[in-house]
Parts: structure tokens; C-alpha cells; sequence
């Protein structure tokens, strides 16, 4: 901190308002993709678990391995592969994501009652028909779960994706708060970077409500 | 109904088995066959293990048999696509089996959905059906199953399944979950509605008295999917073909067969019958003919039964006064079953019934005598007279 100035300046804020807008933007953008592809490999792979259900334990197994490698090194570990790009910073989010979705993707498959489906058979359902007609409908509300923890820890590491030039809230964090001692700018990034998990979060429930109906009835 | 109602098909089972394991296993059913005629409710009961839930499943091959052939109307089932099948199979299983995400109208409304039916067409099938259940429309039509009671619901799995009018209906122990007086209830319903709509039905259960109120034709399987008996319930109850089938359907059959009598069915006997004011003398009189049941019945001037008289009470001269009557006269009802008028006579002083129709009016009596010579007529006929 250089001495002689107020803790938080806000006429840096308001100087900034442009760069804060661009940088939630970039920070946006990257999580969006990540959860969005992070969600289609995890439903891709939740599909071929309900088909064959002994390969859970392996991809359990890898996905709960990468989720434990720390963000750092993953991030860094495909530096030379691949450089300080999108890519770099979106196979390592992306991984983060795999473990969370895979898991409440298929629990929520698998919470789909026995007689649901076993009527669902016994009325001329089709296989593909019970699983978008009736099998994921009912998941909905653990896959919709899962993808809000997912989204949530992926705007947390996303701030991380700075160190490999992602831009985000993060660069405001550490690139000017950190390594210009300029704390007005970390307390700015923090502050965002928390609201915008919570309204997220918030926003992904009231989807999630909207979509089933059926589910409040069910708690009354 | 404004659908045209679909009559039941002809269900036939030739020579069908069953394993689950390799050749050489234990069968779940063992050369079964037997044919349900169009209409008629088949009841497949026995101890857990029989076959009785495999072989249900088999006709709409949610089981495919290992071996043999079963026919609806003539068709092979192996010959059309599974899922077109069930289609026009109705489906009623205990837990309901009912979609939580979909409301009652939606999941009525499933399978001529999946058979593409037209949006006015469904919706007035629906609400047809609601009401052949005895659930309003305009009452449940937007409700989820999370918010309607377990009868409520067992009558939207029955109404679901009856939905695209199918010729066969497949009822897997559907009234198991409730409680025995709904049971009762949801029997009763469903027998008056099989009445209007003469589904060919083929119901799971494995209690035998749930069999016997609800089947045209019982069959009883042992361990193994043997069939050790298929009859209408009187018949099993009057000649159990063997020890199995004489001990699964209970000591007490005789009793159990005397739930599926009326007292109607009873030829009435007709008492002397008294009004009070009237002549002892001439009463006793009265009681010496050939027909005379020992009692006279006290009746006022609708005809209405006020009790019985006997002979103590008709010593000595004088009019009969009202109040000279038994008081606990039995009244039965032409619709009670035989079992629940001997329950009522055996508590009674006077073991003889009034059987009273409209306004409580006399129609006759029956006695205690007469219930017992059914009872013998029946177990009269071979095996198990004893």
C-alpha cells in the first residue's frame, strides 16, 4: 500500500468503471464455457454410465484425480502444450468441472424411482423417449444442483486464470491490487467476484424452480 | 362414455417357460397355459416365487418366456415391436408408478400422447376417464401426484392405464399399498367400472381373498409357475384340485365361498307372518302347518318386521300384544353375502333372517339350516369333502 492513501479510493473505481465492465465480461465468457462444455463431456459421459453402469467407478476415479491436481499446476502443466491461451485455461476449468457433474448427473438419473420406470417401460416408452421424457425431467433438480456448484467454483478459479493472461475480475485482484499494492483494485475484484457467484447462483435456482413445478408440490 | 369402449381380446398362454438362469436352472414358470377368455378378469395368485409377477410380464413382454407362445386375439406378441404392444396393454402397478413431474391430466394423457392423438381429442379423453373414476375434472386435472392422496392416486394409474382404450389391462398387485379399508373401496370401484368397460384384466395378487372377490377365473401357481388350478373362485373353493391349492386357499374356504353367495340367491322362505291385535290361539294354529318355521313374525301395517314370536309367548288365549316380540330381529339385505348374514344369525336369538327390501318391507326369511345345506352342497362335489 503507498502511504499516504485512503484504503479504498473510490474516484479509481469510478476512473475504472470501463475496465471493471470488460473484465467481469472476459470473466463471463470464460466460465460460460467451461460450465457449458464441462456440462456436455459430463452428460456425454453420464449417458454412457447409465448404459453401462460398471464404467462409473473409473470415471469417477480420474475426474475426483484431476479435481484434486491444484489449480496452479494444472493450469501450468499445459503451458507447453498448448501456451498462454483459452485453451490452456479452459481444459484445466473444464476438468474442474467433470467430477461435480458427472456425479449429480447420474444421481440424479439414478434417484428416478424404479416404479417411475418400470411404468414408463410398461406403457410403450421408448428408451430414448423415457430418458428425455421422463428420466431427466425428474433429475432435473440434482443436475441443475450440480451445475450450480460447478458454476460457482468455476467463477472462483476462473480469477486464478489470470496468472496464464485470462484477464477476468482476477487480473484486477492480483494483477493491479497484488503486484501494484493498489488494494482499491483487489477489494473491487473480491467484491464482484462474490456477488457475481451468489446472483448466479441465485439465478440458476429460479431456473431451476421455474423448470420444475412439480418439485414444490412434492416438499409440501 | 363418448369413446367407443374396446372390448376385451382373447389373452392365451401355450405352453410357456421361463428361466432366468442357464438351461438346466430352476424355471420362475414351468410349461404354462392357459387361456383368459375376452372380458373376464383372471386373478394369478399364489405364494411369493410362484411366477405369478414373470408371467403377468410376459404378455407385454417386459419378460420375454424362453419358451412357448402367447396370443392376444390370436396375435402373437413376439411378432409386433415391444413398445407398440404395450401401447395397447394397460399397465397398473402398486407403488402407481404415477410421473411426479407431470400433473394428473399429463400423466392420464401419456400414451395417447405416445400414440399422437390430437390435442381436443386427449383432452376430452381425460376427462372422461377422470370421472369414470370418480375424481373431478376441473378438481385434479392440474395437480401433481405429490399432492393427491394414495387412493387418489391408485385412480389415476387406473384411469392412465385405461387412457388409449386398450383391449387388455395388466394389474400388478395394484391395490396393495392401501390401507384395508380403502382396499375394500378401491375393489368395489373397480369391479363397477370392469362392468361398463369388460377389459379382458389380468391381475396379480397374493391374497387369496382379493382373488377370490375380484376373478371370473382364478389361477393358482405354485413355486416353479406350475399351475395347480385355474376355475372360477367357486369352483376352486368348492373342489380344490389338490392338497397345494386346498391348503393356499385356507381351512376356512368354506367360509370364504360363502362370500361369493347372496341371500338372494337363497330360495326365501316365507313365514307366518302376525299382526299384533291378532288371536294367539289361531296364531298356534297357524304354526302347525308343514311350512311352519317354529316363529311367527310380528309385522305392523307396512308390512315392516317387528320380531319374532314363539310358541312361549303364544300360550294361553288372548290378542298378541306389540310388544310380545324378540326384539333382535336379523334384517338382511338381498345383496348381503351368505358369510356376513350366518355371522349376523349365529349372534342372534332367533336363527332365522328377515330379508327386507325397499321400506324395511318383509320379503321372506332364511334360516341358519339353509346356509349350512349350501355349504355342503358345495363341498359335496370330489376332493375335498372333508
Amino acid at each position: 500500500m503507498i502511504e499516504g492513501q485512503p484504503f479504498f479510493r473510490f474516484d479509481w473505481l469510478v476512473d475504472n468503471l470501463d475496465q471493471l465492465a470488460r473484465r467481469l465480461g472476459e470473466h463471463l465468457l470464460v466460465t460460460f464455457i467451461a460450465v457449458t462444455v464441462g456440462f456436455l463431456i459430463s452428460f456425454a459421459l453420464a449417458l454412457l454410465i447409465r448404459r453401462y453402469p460398471p464404467i462409473y467407478g473409473p470415471i469417477l476415479a480420474v475426474s475426483g484425480i484431476l479435481y484434486a491436481i491444484p489449480s496452479i499446476a494444472l493450469f501450468v502443466l499445459f503451458i507447453p502444450i498448448t501456451g498462454l491461451s483459452l485453451l490452456t485455461a479452459e481444459i484445466a476449468l473444464v476438468s474442474y468441472t467433470l467430477v461435480i457433474l458427472v456425479r449429480n448427473i447420474v444421481t440424479g438419473l439414478r434417484a428416478v424411482p424404479s416404479d417411475v420406470i418400470e411404468a414408463a417401460r410398461g406403457m410403450g416408452y421408448t428408451d430414448t423417449q423415457r430418458l428425455w421424457r421422463v428420466e431427466l425431467p425428474i433429475a432435473l433438480p440434482i443436475i441443475v444442483a450440480g451445475v450450480r456448484i460447478a458454476t460457482v467454483t468455476t467463477i472462483g478459479l476462473v480469477t486464478i486464470a489470470t496468472l496464464i493472461g485470462m484477464g477476468g475480475l482476477g487480473y484486477l485482484i492480483v494483477n493491479i491490487g497484488v503486484t501494484r499494492r493498489f488494494p482499491t483494485a483487489t477489494i473491487t475484484g473480491v467484491v464482484v467476484v462474490v456477488l457475481l457467484s451468489t446472483i448466479v447462483d441465485l439465478l440458476l435456482l429460479a431456473v431451476q424452480r421455474r423448470l420444475t413445478p412439480w418439485a414444490k408440490a412434492r416438499e409440501a | 362414455m363418448t369413446t367407443p369402449t374396446t372390448s376385451g381380446a382373447v389373452v392365451a398362454l401355450e405352453h410357456v417357460a421361463k428361466r432366468y438362469g442357464p438351461p438346466g436352472s430352476p424355471p420362475a414358470v414351468t410349461d404354462l397355459s392357459l387361456t383368459i377368455p375376452a372380458g373376464e378378469v383372471c386373478v394369478l395368485v399364489g405364494p411369493s416365487g410362484c411366477g405369478k409377477t414373470t408371467t403377468m410380464k410376459m404378455i407385454n413382454r417386459l419378460i420375454e418366456p424362453t419358451s412357448g407362445r402367447i396370443t392376444i386375439d390370436g396375435v402373437d406378441v413376439m411378432r409386433q415391436p415391444a413398445v407398440e404392444l404395450r401401447r395397447r396393454i394397460g399397465y397398473v402397478i402398486q407403488q402407481t408408478g404415477l410421473f411426479p413431474h407431470l400433473t394428473v391430466a399429463e400423466n392420464v394423457a401419456v400414451v395417447p400422447r405416445l400414440l399422437r392423438w390430437q390435442d381436443t381429442r386427449v383432452r376430452e379423453r381425460v376427462d372422461e376417464l377422470l370421472e369414470l373414476v370418480g375424481l373431478d375434472p376441473a378438481g385434479y386435472r392440474s395437480r401433481y401426484p405429490a399432492a393427491l392422496s394414495g387412493g387418489e392416486r391408485q385412480r389415476v394409474g387406473v384411469a392412465r392405464a385405461l387412457a388409449a382404450d386398450p383391449p387388455v389391462m395388466l394389474m400388478d398387485e395394484p391395490f396393495g399399498a392401501v390401507d384395508p379399508i380403502l382396499r375394500d373401496r378401491l375393489q368395489n370401484e373397480f369391479l363397477r367400472l370392469q362392468a361398463k368397460v369388460r377389459k379382458t384384466v389380468v391381475f396379480v395378487t397374493h391374497d387369496v381373498d382379493e382373488a377370490i372377490k375380484m376373478a371370473d377365473r382364478i389361477a393358482i401357481l405354485q413355486r416353479g409357475g406350475i399351475l395347480a388350478q385355474y376355475d372360477t373362485p367357486d369352483q376352486i373353493l368348492a373342489n380344490p384340485a389338490s392338497e397345494f391349492v386346498d391348503r393356499f386357499v385356507g381351512a376356512d374356504r368354506g367360509l370364504k365361498r360363502l362370500s361369493l353367495a347372496r341371500v338372494r340367491d337363497l330360495p326365501l322362505l316365507q313365514p307366518v307372518l302376525v299382526r299384533p291385535g291378532e288371536e294367539r290361539a289361531e296364531v298356534r294354529r297357524r304354526l302347525e302347518g308343514p311350512e311352519a318355521l317354529g316363529f311367527a313374525l310380528l309385522v305392523d301395517e307396512e308390512k315392516r318386521p317387528i320380531g319374532w314370536i314363539g310358541h312361549a309367548q303364544l300360550a294361553g288365549d288372548g290378542p298378541i300384544s306389540p310388544d310380545a316380540a324378540t326384539p333382535d330381529a336379523t334384517l338382511l339385505q338381498p345383496e348381503s353375502t351368505l358369510r356376513d348374514a350366518l355371522s349376523e344369525l349365529l349372534l342372534s336369538s332367533v336363527q332365522l333372517g328377515v330379508v327386507v327390501g325397499e321400506g324395511e318391507r318383509v320379503l321372506g326369511a332364511i334360516s341358519v339350516d339353509q346356509i349350512s345345506d349350501t355349504l355342503r352342497a358345495a363341498a359335496g362335489h370330489g376332493h375335498g369333502a372333508a
